[in-house]
């Protein structure tokens, strides 16, 4: 395993509205091209670990280091650009109904300024490595849930980004299209990007050879070790 | 993953803040294209708010145009003493007429005036009642129009002190008071285009800011995905650029149709006076102000509204 893409050393998080601490001492690290699920039960934490990595919250106490960069010391006015380093997966989808999916998939790489003719080799590269390639011109709202989600991860990979995080991408599935996406992960797994992916849906991981943490209680612990390949 | 170590194929410098404003400009106006009932209400809105100044406007440079012809009127009536008689009249109309600095000099009698006021004032047989003729003989004397309006009336000051004259009657006193009303409404016109240039801010700005409620979600996801702020506010300024221009050229529009729909009466009223009738004729300059006007409202308000509420809208 290399070095570290991400490194949490003695994350602890409160939320502004007081409560109890969400996480507490957590010491954590994903090795470049690794893939790791989060597990746990609801409200334990999971979707707090990756905010803190999206810098949607700063961490009450502790260092978070993501590909070399403290995120401590990334300012407001950076974060954007922190951001379009990696790729983001919802639960929700957070699709754009009003434009198509190319148009969905597309924006990443508008953001980024790239050109039309590079927009359209990339956005039709990534929707047939989601097996999406001839719905272009779709709109979201007539794609099923697992396509809808498809479409989500396509935007989150068009721009080649070398770490993907996705909070719960299956909650909204049922389980055939569930492990559709699961495999959609391991296969940019495959080619070097690195995972991390926020789920409960423990029949599903546990089929799958990588690494899984928990959550627990606030507490961070490591229930299994990536399985070597055979 | 950081940028340093990343290849990127999208252009950089001039030639993608090129492409970043040309696909806003293009994305701004299909928005506006697939609402055209709400979009012409809201530029009809601004329109009516700058149209009013502007129409204002336009009436002033037009009356303002007119009166310059009248600028080089400046006239003196010298009422001379009714000892006077008319030999002693025209010998003093010849030595006025001498003077440096005097352009025109004429002298209507004590009967060629009475004359005059008969057929003009319709008291014509009344005034014959009267035994003796009421009206002093006059010397209407026109200064040099090259000379300086100082000059001009201080030698008008020295005709009206001759031991001759009874009384004098300067005729510019009503044209400095037709340029005092017109300053007076010139300053009116001023506030009121203060006022209404506060009204189309707070149409365009609170246009702006539904709109930026309608597409919440979207900024959610672009915040989301990284999108720096000048991305996501860039179209919203566009937007309100639009509605300040299209505003505009409505205002133009309507202040034209108001100025061909006037174009005969007030033909007929410069006509009475005889000056210029360009009343109401929107200048290149008027247009220019009005086009500047509404492009600077447009932007201004969208600015300030995005800058208001783009912040409050964070994802969690």
């Amino acid at each position: 395993m290399s070095e570290a893409l991400i490194r949490f050393s003695g994350v602890s998080h409160r939320y502004r509205d007081g409560g109890r601490d969400i996480l507490r001492e957590a010491d954590f690290q994903l090795a470049h091209g690794e893939m790791a699920f989060l597990t746990g039960p609801s409200g334990a934490g999971k979707s707090t670990m990756l905010k803190l990595i999206a810098l949607l919250e700063r961490p009450s106490k502790g260092e978070i280091v993501v590909d070399g960069q403290t995120l401590s010391q990334v300012r407001t006015r950076d974060v954007p650009a922190y951001r379009r380093q990696f790729g983001m997966i919802f639960q929700n989808f957070n699709l754009l109904s009003d434009r198509t999916v190319f148009d969905n998939v597309a924006m990443p790489l508008v953001i980024r300024g790239h050109t039309g003719d590079d927009i359209g080799r990339r956005v039709r590269a990534a929707l047939d490595a989601v097996g999406l390639r001839g719905r272009e011109k779709d709109w979201p709202v007539t794609l099923s849930g697992g396509e809808q989600q498809r479409v989500g991860i396509a935007r989150a990979v068009v721009a080649k980004p070398r770490l993907l995080i996705a909070d719960e991408p299956t909650g909204n599935l049922d389980p055939a299209m569930a492990l559709e996406v699961m495999q959609l992960f391991t296969r940019f797994n495959e080619v070097g990007v690195s995972v991390l992916v926020a789920t409960h849906a423990l029949g599903l991981i546990n089929r799958l050879p990588h690494r899984i943490l928990k959550l627990d209680d606030s507490l961070l612990s490591e229930v299994r070790a990536a399985e070597q390949a055979a | 993953m950081s940028a340093s170590r990343r290849v990127s194929t999208a252009p950089s410098g001039g030639s993608r803040w090129l492409l970043d404003h040309t696909r806003a400009i293009s994305a701004t106006l299909d928005a506006l294209k697939r609402r055209p009932f709400g979009t012409l209400l809201t530029a009809l809105v601004i329109g009516i708010t700058l149209a009013l100044p502007a129409g204002l406007y336009a009436v002033l440079g037009g009356l303002d145009a007119a009166s310059s012809g009248l600028k080089g009127s400046l006239r003196a009536s010298l009422f001379l003493k009714d000892t006077l008689d008319e030999a002693a009249g025209r010998a003093l109309q010849a030595k006025i007429a001498a003077k440096r600095g005097v352009a025109e000099t004429k002298y209507i009698s004590r009967d060629a005036a009475l004359a005059e006021f008969k057929a003009h004032s319709g008291f014509g047989e009344a005034l014959d009642i009267l035994s003796d003729n009421p009206l002093p003989a006059v010397i209407v004397v026109t200064p040099d129009a090259t000379l300086p309006k100082a000059q001009a009336q201080a030698l008008l000051d020295e005709l009206t002190r001759l031991p001759d004259i009874d009384s004098a009657r300067l005729d510019r006193e009503w044209l400095e008071r037709l340029y005092a009303i017109l300053a007076v409404i010139e300053r009116l016109v001023l506030l009121i285009a203060g006022a209404l240039a506060l009204a189309v801010l707070v149409v365009v700005a609170n246009t702006i800011r539904l709109d930026i409620a309608a597409r919440r979600e979207e900024i959610l996801v672009l915040k989301l995905i990284g999108a720096p702020d000048a991305f996501i506010r860039r179209p919203f300024l566009y937007t309100g650029l639009w509605y300040g221009l299209s505003g505009a050229l409505l205002a133009c529009l309507m202040v034209i149709a108001a100025g061909w729909s006037l174009a005969g009466p007030a033909q007929t009223l410069s006509g009475l006076y005889g000056i210029g009738s360009n009343v109401a004729v929107l200048s290149v300059d008027t247009v220019f102000w009005v086009f500047g006007s509404g492009a600077a409202l447009g932007w201004i308000a969208a600015l300030w509204t995005v800058s208001r509420h783009l912040g409050a809208i964070e994802p969690d």
